[in-house]
Parts: C-alpha cells; structure tokens; sequence
C-alpha cells in the first residue's frame, strides 16, 4: 500500500497543527460555532447527538495493521471501546471529546492516517474496489490512480468551498463494486481497443433525496488527463451549483438542469484549456505510486483447492465469505462485522487489534474495508483458510452471511446521527433476528438490505434490493421500505436502479413482519435458483405489494413520502 | 485594522480605496472600487484610476478586455463559505492575464487565507473581527503542496526530483 514519504508526512502534520489552533481559538471564544463548523467538517468532526463524531478516512479502503492497532488505540483511550466503519469505507468513533480531537489528529498522523474532508462542501475521501489489485476481473488497478487522486484533492485550495460534498469513486474491474453510477464523479477504468489505460466518466450519480444514476460524459478519457477532467467537472460545478438550497446543491441537479450534452460541453470547453497542462499525469508519477502497490512476496506452487474438511459450517463460510484471487493458492476473505445482535460495521477496540494480528499472520499486514461495512483479510493462503476461520468464529467475526439478506447495510441512524429522522440499528437487529435461521438465509440466496435513517441515505437504500429510510411523521418515527434497488455490482448482474418504493411506510415493530412477506412472495414466485432482485424484476413490485398491504390500505398512508 | 489591507507577502499596506457596493448619486472618484456593471459603463477616459469588483456570480470573461489595464479587480465573498470567488480568481489569473492587485473583499476570514493566496489573490481586506497576527500566521499554515495552483504552476510531482534529497 501507499506509504507517506517525508512530505506527505509534513503535510498532514501541518494540517494537525492548523486545526489545533483553529480549535483552541474557538474554545476561546474567538471563532464562532458558524465559523468552526466548516473548519472542523473539513476534519471529519460533527457534531452529534450525543457527542461529537470524529470520521476517518480509509483512503479507497485500504489499511495497514498498523494503523488497525492505532484506530483500537483511539477507541480506548478517546471513545468507548469501539468504532464503526462506515458505507464510504471510513472509520467512524461516536464518543468523542471536542478538547481532544486535535490529540487524536496528531495520534492518526503518526501512522500516515487523517481525517481530511471526510466532511464539508469540498472533495471527500476517494473510493473504490475493495478487491483492487487481488481480483481476476481487474482491468487496471486502480489503486495508484486513486492516491494521485487523493494527493490531488487534499487542500485543493479552488474547490474546499463548493455548494456541497463531492464524492469520487474509482473502479478498475469489469464488476462495478465501486458504484461508481452513483457518485459525483465516477471513473470507470477500461482499457481503449490499442491498450492504453484510460476512464469512462459519468457525473452526477447520488443518492440523497432525489437519487440519480450518473451520467456518462466521457466514454474513454486518458488516464494521464484524470485530473484535468476532474477540475474542469468541479470547476463548472463551484461557479454554478446552486448554493441557495442545500437540497438542491449537489452536481446532480446542476447536471440535470443544464442536461447532460449541455454540461458535458461546458466541462470540455474548460477541459481544452488544460488538456496536456502541468496536471497531466507523467508515466513516472504513476509508476513511482505504483510502485507502492506493487504484489507482495507470494509463494509460488501452492496448492489451489480448499480441503473443507468435511465441515458443513466452514463450507459454508469458505462459500459466502471468501472470494478467489488472481494468485493460485490465495484467496480473499470477508470478515463479516453483521453477526446478529451487532450494529452493522461497528467493531470493537478487541476487534480491530486481532484482524490486525490476523493481517500479519495470514497475510502481509494488510486490510481492506468495505463500503459495505465488512473487513477483508486480502492474501490469505488456502491452507490456512480452516485456521483462520476457527480464529474468526471465536471473534465473532465469522458470520457466514456476505451478500445475504442479514449481511445488512446500515447507517448509524437516530441513536447517534443528528440529521437522522429515524433509528437504524434497532432495524437492523430486528430483522437479523428475524432471519436467525442461517440455513434459511443461506437458501433465499443474495439479497442486499440496506437501510438509511434519512434521506441523505448513507445507508445506501436506494440500491438496495430491499431499501429501509426512516421518515419522520408528526415526530415520529416510519419506514419507508422500497424494492428493486441495484447498485452496479454483480448481486444483481451489474444492473444500475433506484428501488420503488412500495406504498405507505410502516412502524418500527412492523418492519420485520413486512421483510418476512417481502420474502414470502419471493420463495412463493421464484423460478428455479431465481435471486430475489430477479423476481422483482421479473414481476414488477405489484405482487409485492400485495404480499405486504393485502387488500387494506396502509396504517399511514399520508407518510407515503417525497423520495420522487 | 481598517485602512489597511493584507498583502500576500504577510506585510500590512495602507489602504486608501473605497469600495463602492451600489452606486446611487454619489459621484465616483479615483481610488473606488466599483461594481462590473458600473465599471463597464464608465467612459473610457474616467476608467484609469477606479477599480472594479466582481459578485460571486459574475462572469470574468466580461473584464478580459481590460484586464491589462485595471490596477485592482476585487472579488466579493458574499458568505465565507461561497467559494466561487476562488474559482473566479483562477481564471482571471491563468486565462484573462489579469496582473494587477487581486483583492478578496467581503465574508474574508483567516482561515481562507492561504487558498485565496493559492488561487491568485494578493490583498485581503478582512472583515473587521479578525485577528490580525492569526492572519499573518494562516498565510504560512502549509510549507508546500501537492496540487497546481496559480502561484506554484506546478504540481509537486513534476517538482519531486528537485526536493528529493529532502529529508
């Protein structure tokens, strides 16, 4: 993985040391919460219900035991013995003293770690393939052109102020497992028909209150010209966004008012003046990051099969949650951090120092995290898949549910997020226990839950097979419940869809029987091996709907909401 | 410290110019900044010694012509958070060859001080609250930088080799 050179180390301490004094100014008095607040965003502090929460960036996902050991350090010692890794691959501590962020800053440097734009109006942290590098459907790695991207965007000191947050993802295999379709900016690697290395570029992809699939601007962009196309989209984007409604703010809208052709031509117009600039990228740049993410020592003649033993429980684990590698005799494994009972993507400070250890044993120190909330180990050797899976169960790490209906995405919703309207825990929980039954989840086959405490869906629902978003009626609490969502990925053949919503939203308690018709209708209908998005597809929501209302009308029938 | 103005180089200069947000019955005199409208009305010969400032969503292209010829163009920040003033100053800098005195005007806070002097500003006039030994200190938050700007045309990778021997 990338590792900081002495000037990337003397950035971020510069910025540790900025905001220390930004925050003792304000803690005197002399800056305003007004005037804090986007200071303190563009270092990941929000301030929450109960406490502050301090976001930190995981930069594409990738993560080294080190700085593993150092996140178990800080939930210990600043927050309650956990964290929660969130849906854009970052870290999240929900118990966090304001007087002791800028000691936290400084504690995450020293392991190359920060929490720079994870917040705040400006470019966030950039995400990508939790599998890059490692999967045999890679195109181009896009890991080295994700840190060129991230160095680029760190202070850009044009766009730390745009109408509203800006989100890239980067994907390098044929499997989309980046949604890059629904992000600010998606790149897309390919290669052209000659060979050279370039992207697929859509813009104004999101999900939020009026979600929207991205639009292609360019099918094939030059890697070397990435991050002049990138300033050309944001520099069109800072001087006409909208920025007298925050709900109206983000690229997508300016996107669709001006229409895609119309956009597309305004970012070329400023794409020719900086078309071969000083931002090119030269082939020694990328090769001095890439050297970086050069393959580890594999051994060579290993074996390729995994002897399961005889063991149905570890087959069935080798089956959900490890994944093939390009390497013979590797393979990539998904700790699941969804056990029930457990808030989706928390981890305990316990937790994180044994995948650490895990890192180094089976593997060459490294991790991954999902944006799917889940932790993967990438280099394990296949004979030491049944170690490593013993080790696991006894962590509580090893629910063989990846890419199943209770390995369910959830943002931390109303028991900690200020902007929630509902909880989403509590959801999640519920609906894990409901489907306890593991063999029977393992028979209805993939199904992505997700679930949003509001509408800024962080929890992603709009892709979910199955959506959840908590609505507020009359100050209380309703969920909304949607089908047909897909983001991009191969659970649903690389299908891109924002889910229907499926009539007047339900209370928490309902929530769980609601899943169960949902899924009721689904073993009812399904044809052969049928994943459940198929059926939906295939049959549209009506048989849904009637599976979960029946013949009676909703009991909130005026919740039925805005999401249009 | 009113009358006086933040210069990019971290020294104070007096500062002697009226900026005239709405132009009614008062006569303009030599050293107002005026809005674009107003400016572009003026008559040729009256443009000398008067500058202009630009509104966050103003169009820089419409002062290339005279570019060369103004000795200060301001940009207002109608709120600190607007950013579209660091994209307008870009431009003026890199593409309408703008090298006169380029002033941030209007929300101006310390903490934006170092991005408006890396996107091509060489004067602030703070908002009256600010401390002005804070501002000095902003203008040096960050030693280098990865990414191009207006004054350092290059991006630290293209000037990697020269700092290689850095510790």
């Amino acid at each position: 993985m990338y590792r900081y050179d002495a000037f990337d180390h003397r950035i971020v301490q510069e910025r540790v040391a900025q905001y220390r004094g930004q925050l003792e100014r304000h803690l005197a008095g002399k800056l305003s919460e007004d005037e804090f607040r986007p200071l303190r965003l563009q270092n990941g502090l929000y301030i929450q219900r109960h406490a502050p929460m301090l976001r930190i960036a995981i930069p594409y996902g990738l993560i080294s035991a080190e700085q593993m050991r150092k996140l178990a350090h800080i939930a210990r010692r600043y927050d309650r013995g956990y964290g929660h890794f969130s849906t854009r691959q970052n870290l999240q501590f929900n118990w966090i003293k304001l007087e002791e962020t800028a000691d936290i800053l400084a504690e995450l440097a020293s392991v190359s770690m920060h929490a720079i734009q994870t917040s705040g109006n400006c470019v966030r942290n950039i995400t990508s393939d939790e599998f890059a590098g490692i999967t045999r459907d890679e195109i181009v790695d896009p890991r080295p052109l994700a840190e060129i991207l991230r160095q680029w965007s760190t202070f850009h000191p044009e766009f730390a102020y745009l109408p509203r947050k800006f989100k890239i993802a980067v994907s390098g295999s044929r499997e989309d497992r980046a949604a890059t379709a629904f992000h600010d900016i998606g790149l897309f690697a390919l290669r052209s028909p000659e060979g050279e290395k370039g992207f697929r570029v859509s813009v104004g992809g999101g999900m939020g209150r009026t979600p929207v699939i991205g639009t292609v601007i360019r099918d094939f962009l030059p890697w070397q010209e990435y991050l002049n196309y990138c300033e050309a989209i944001l520099r069109v984007y800072n001087r006409y966004g909208r920025r007298d409604n925050i709900w109206k703010a983000r690229i997508k809208i300016l996107v669709r008012a001006l229409g895609g052709e119309e956009f597309a031509r305004q970012v070329e117009e400023e794409f020719a003046h900086l078309q071969g600039g000083p931002s090119t990228v030269p082939d020694a740049e990328y090769e001095r990051v890439a050297a970086h993410f050069e393959p580890f020592d594999y051994e060579t003649d290993l074996a390729d099969t995994i002897d399961l033993r005889g063991d149905k429980p570890f087959a069935r684990w080798v089956e959900r949650n490890v994944r093939e590698h390009r390497v013979t005799g590797y393979r990539a494994v998904v700790l699941s951090l969804k056990k029930t009972g457990t808030a989706p993507g928390d981890a305990t400070a316990e937790q994180m120092d044994v995948v650490a250890d895990w890192s180094e044993r089976y593997g060459f120190g490294e991790l991954r995290v999902t944006h799917e909330q889940n932790l993967v180990l990438p280099d394990v050797r296949v004979d030491q898949l049944y170690a490593l899976w013993k080790d696991a169960r006894a962590a509580g790490l090893a629910t063989p549910n990846i890419g199943l209906l209770t390995d369910i995405i959830a943002c931390p919703g109303g028991d900690f997020c200020g902007l929630a309207n509902a909880k989403s825990i509590p959801i999640a929980k519920a609906i894990q226990h409901r489907f306890d039954d593991l063999d029977y989840v393992y028979d209805l086959g993939e199904i992505n839950l997700n679930i949003s405490g509001c509408i800024n869906s962080c929890g992603h629902h709009h892709v979910g097979h199955i959506g959840i978003l908590g609505v507020d009626k009359d100050g209380s609490e309703w969920y909304q419940v949607s089908i047909g969502g897909a983001d991009g990925s191969d659970a649903a053949h690389g299908r891109v869809a924002v889910g229907k919503i499926l009539g007047p939203s339900f209370a928490a308690d309902e929530v769980p029987d609601v899943i169960e018709k949902l899924i009721g209708v689904y073993v009812a209908r399904r044809e052969d091996d049928e994943r459940f998005i198929d059926t939906v597809v295939r049959l549209g929501i009506d048989p849904f709907k009637q599976g979960v209302y029946g013949s009676r009308p909703g009991k909130n029938e005026s919740a039925l909401a805005e999401a249009a | 410290m009113s009358g006086a103005v933040l210069r990019a180089d971290a020294s104070w200069a007096a500062d002697s110019t009226r900026v005239v947000r709405e132009i009614l019955a008062q006569p303009i005199v030599p050293g107002d900044i005026v809005p674009l409208a107003d400016y572009l009305a003026l008559p040729a010969n009256r443009r000398g010694a008067i500058g202009v400032w630009l509104a966050a969503d103003s169009e820089p292209a419409q002062i290339a012509p005279f570019a060369t010829e103004l000795a200060l163009i301001a940009i207002d920040f109608p709120a600190f958070k607007d950013g579209r003033g660091f994209s307008i100053a870009t431009l003026l800098r890199t593409r309408y060859g703008f090298t006169g005195d380029l002033r941030a005007i209007g929300d101006v806070l310390i903490d934006q001080l170092f991005y408006m002097r890396r996107v091509g500003f060489t004067s602030f006039a703070l908002r009256a609250d600010q401390d002005p030994g804070a501002a000095v200190a902003a203008l040096r938050t960050f030693s280098d930088v990865y990414q191009a700007s207006v004054t350092q045309p290059l991006p630290y990778f293209r000037r990697r080799a020269a700092h290689g021997a850095r510790p």
